[in-house]
């Protein structure tokens, strides 16, 4: 049986020879990202800005979103953010915080599921959130705080199992993963709230997965082949772990495309942005993560144990500068 | 690293059986499960996102909680300088305020300042043994005048009390509603979370949660000057306490009652909603205990033809009059009830008064329906992901891809094993977790046959190459999965409910992973080597 191979044997292809491309259009999309959330905002949940939410399923098909939305103002609790889902018969219903403190909050939400239920009395209310404004604080601190500390262990622990450099890298290529998803939920307007920290935070994980799986190679490779040049070594480093990089972000790919097609469609947006952040950690692992490498000089000498140089000295190609230096 | 001394081989088939054991349980129906012995019942729990009920955070009213603790100090201040061997005994006291939180009086004679401070000695404890400090700080200003502060440590100690009171008062009212495995749990220094499965109207456990139920039996205030009272003024030791909703209708808005409190909720014995004989409709009725008994059997036969109130959080339910005296300890509180109002108010008065007042803070509820459709959507997702991830690997790996899908079938077993040992909770992203799993789980597959394939093509022999295949390869996968598990343990730590759930079955899933996908797999591949010893090897 011939079996099947993604990527050919002996691929090599110059993927650093646009790193300054690359980097320029990451630079851009990060900062497209940046502004897409400050002018267009994020559609927060209640998790994060306080307010009701009910999610509403309607037995035949969903009148339009005009409608909806023309009813529930009228229930009177100021203007509602109408969500659908990723089928066609459920809607989530917002509506924000009223003013006057926790029995508010509470009449409010009793007010709008009877003001639905009348509006339309076939459907049904899925679920019922009510988050208060101090609670809806505290989620957002958390979640933010989460999301950084997340990002500068990952870091930190990369840092010590490698070198300083690649801790750099990573946190770079990170950064730029979060950013990007940042961007895409502020351009999609998609509902941003717990679940989105949690697919953010396992995003995290799975990027660096990549990243760590060249950063592995590439340490071996600098160790195996000290005369050459980094850029030939990082290109040789990315090609030999295509493979992998292919193969395992397709498998992930196909069991998230599958959640998001049959899966249930509460968490549309948690699936949706863990998808996006296969292609964005895939893509960072190659052209964020590397090419700061480069920037950073990371050299044959990043991982020379001090004490074993003076042994291996003979076999060494001696390399002008320091030489002299190792003890 | 291909040598699989015996004893590791039936090491690994022994946890790989627990696995599947263990994980039985879970797909059982409810009523099979049931009726399994206790030692087998253990399966996943289902989160209220998939189970459907209610989710509600409650918290402390501090401020009010401190109120009380003033009001009652101010009680004892009373209490202890009267003494307790008649007049002589007395320490006159007067500007007795509690303005800005703090307790302040005068103590007419200088002489006795001393023993005035001596008896607050006593009446004020240590906020704890550890801390070495009290709770109230007894300072005398400008001579004759004592101010009392709370302390911090006292006001610390006092809110962790009442916390760990309510929190058992919650449990007790919640459990008599009769629902199934509620779970009551403190979180933070005020907080307390209820999560109710399978109920659908939150609305009967919030007010159920939500009473304070402090029952007070007070006397209303007969000489009080009915023009007077419209003008907000009120004898000396009285108040204005204002009806309750829809009780005493056509009458007054409210009543003036005695400060002092005749009898209060602790002294009840028992409660039961019932019905009243006359008009039949629904009541409390209550028994006191001894004390109790005493107590209103004296006031009652003192103040025949007088009226007294019963008085709930503060709101007056009625104010019958006096016809004779109550002899038995028995008494009945009627207002405005519905039968499950006064079965709320049995169940609240029954387990004791709320030493502080709750109010949700947030609230989340999902159907059974929507939950059961999340299960099924979920399951069908994780069938046809899986699915697909095997033929894929087996397409690209052949005989090594048939390794990694038997390492992926165990991997599955194996975390809902686990998540039933611990008894852990499946949520909706804790579902999105598990399809996920299975899409990362052969990533370590993956390292190690493209590693294989690599030191093929450079012209190892098949040993060899399988060889290195695993040992290059676990470096890589070791680090990458630790940086998983550093983003789980952040979300296990800051996350709530759904998304713990979701740190839970990622890192069990990423433990046991690495364990089916490389020593599972290594174990089959070494198994098949040393029994072929095959030439070249099609990967």
């Amino acid at each position: 049986m011939r079996l099947l191979k993604l990527v050919p044997d002996d691929t090599n292809i110059h993927f650093l020879k646009w790193r300054n491309v690359a980097m320029a259009i990451s630079f851009l999309m990060i900062v497209a990202s940046i502004a897409l959330v400050a002018v267009r905002g994020l559609n927060f949940g209640v998790d994060f800005v306080g307010g009701q939410s009910v999610r509403v399923e309607f037995a035949q098909a969903m009148p339009p979103i005009d409608e909806i939305r023309e009813k529930v103002d009228a229930i009177g609790l100021g203007e509602a953010t109408i969500q659908q889902f990723g089928s066609d018969k459920a809607v989530s219903i917002r509506t924000a915080l009223p003013d006057g403190g926790k029995g508010a909050a509470d009449a409010a939400g009793k007010q709008l599921v009877a003001g639905i239920q009348k509006a339309f009395p076939t459907a049904k209310t899925g679920s019922v959130e009510t988050v208060s404004g101090k609670v809806s604080g505290e989620l957002l601190r958390t979640g933010l705080l989460s999301l950084g500390l997340a990002m500068i262990a990952i870091s930190i622990y990369i840092w010590i199992r490698f070198e300083w450099q690649f801790g750099i890298g990573a946190l770079f290529a990170l950064f730029h993963d979060i950013a990007l998803t940042f961007g895409f939920f502020a351009l999609t307007q998609l509902q941003f709230d717990l679940n989105i920290v949690a697919a953010l935070l396992t995003i995290i994980g799975y990027s660096l997965n990549d990243t760590i799986v060249v950063f592995d190679r590439i340490r071996e490779n600098l160790k195996k082949y000290r005369k050459m040049e980094i850029i030939p070594l990082l290109d040789l480093s990315i090609n030999e772990t295509l493979a992998r990089t292919v193969m395992t972000s397709f498998t992930m790919l196909i069991a998230l495309a599958v959640l998001l097609w049959v899966g249930p469609d509460v968490i549309f947006g948690f699936t949706a942005a863990m998808l996006l952040g296969i292609f964005i950690g895939t893509y960072s692992s190659v052209y964020m993560s590397a090419p700061i490498l480069v920037w950073l000089k990371v050299g044959p000498d990043s991982f020379v144990p001090r004490t074993s140089a003076v042994n291996e000295g003979a076999e060494r190609v001696a390399r002008k500068d320091d030489d002299g230096a190792v003890v | 690293m291909l040598d699989f001394p015996r004893w590791k081989t039936i090491g690994i088939s022994i946890i790989l059986l627990l696995g599947i054991l263990f994980s039985i349980p879970t797909f059982l129906p409810s009523k099979t499960f049931e009726s399994l012995p206790g030692i087998a019942q253990i399966k996943v729990n289902l989160g209220l996102d998939l189970a459907g009920g209610s989710h509600l955070l409650l918290e402390a009213d501090v401020a009010d909680l401190q109120k009380t603790q003033l009001a009652n100090m101010e009680k004892t201040v009373r209490t202890a300088m009267r003494g307790e061997r008649g007049p002589d005994d007395d320490i006159g006291i007067g500007e007795l305020s509690t303005a800005g939180g703090k307790i302040s009086f005068l103590v007419r004679e200088q002489r006795q300042l001393d023993a005035a401070r001596d008896r607050l000695f006593n009446e004020t404890g240590g906020a704890g043994i550890a801390t070495g400090q009290r709770d109230w700080r007894i300072d005398v200003v400008d001579t004759t005048r004592i101010v009392m502060t709370p302390t911090a440590a006292g006001q610390t100690q006092a809110i962790k009390n009442a916390m760990d009171t309510a929190r058992e008062i919650i449990d007790k009212r919640v459990n008599a509603l009769g629902t199934r495995e509620p779970t009551i749990i403190r979180q933070g220094d005020d907080r307390i979370v209820v999560q109710v499965p399978g109920l659908q109207d939150p609305q009967q456990l919030k007010d159920l949660i939500g009473k304070t139920a402090r029952l007070e039996f007070r006397m209303v205030d007969a000489n009080a000057d009915p023009a007077e009272v419209a003008a907000g003024r009120v004898p000396v030791g009285s108040e204005i306490v204002p009806y309750a909703e829809g009780a005493n209708a056509g009458g007054a808005p409210y009543e003036v009652l005695r400060r002092q409190v005749m009898i209060s909720g602790e002294q009840l014995l028992d409660a039961k909603q019932g019905y009243d004989q006359q008009s039949g409709q629904p009541v409390v009725n209550i028994r006191f205990d001894s004390g109790g008994s005493a107590t209103f059997a004296k006031v009652t036969a003192q103040n025949v033809g007088k009226r007294f109130a019963m008085v709930l959080d503060g709101r007056v339910l009625s104010a019958p009059s006096i016809n004779e005296p109550i002899l038995g300890g028995s008494a009945q509180i009627s207002g405005s009830f519905s039968v499950a109002s006064a079965n709320n108010l049995a169940i609240s008065l029954r387990s004791g008064a709320l030493p502080v007042k709750m109010t949700v803070v947030e609230e989340r509820t999902v159907t059974p329906e929507l939950g059961a459709d999340s299960i099924r959507k979920g399951a069908l997702a994780g069938i046809i992901a899986t699915v697909a991830v095997l033929v894929f690997m087996i397409v690209v790996y052949g005989r090594f891809g048939i390794y990694a899908n038997v390492a992926l079938m165990f991997n599955i077993f194996l975390i809902i094993a686990i998540m039933a040992a611990f008894n852990a909770t499946l949520t909706l992203p804790g579902i999105a977790g598990f399809v996920l799993t299975i899409g990362a789980a052969v990533d370590a597959n993956v390292l190690i046959n493209e590693r294989i394939r690599e030191e093929l093509h450079r012209g190892r022999r098949v040993f060899q190459a399988v060889e290195l295949g695993y040992s290059e390869a676990s470096r890589a996968i070791f680090d990458a999965n630790i940086t998983n598990v550093i983003a789980a343990a952040l979300m296990f730590w800051f996350g709530t409910g759904p998304i713990k759930g979701f740190a839970v079955v990622l890192t069990i899933g990423i433990i046991t992973s690495v364990f089916t996908a490389v020593t599972v797999t290594r174990m089959f591949a070494a198994g098949w080597l040393h029994k072929t010893r095959p030439a070249s090897l099609n990967i």
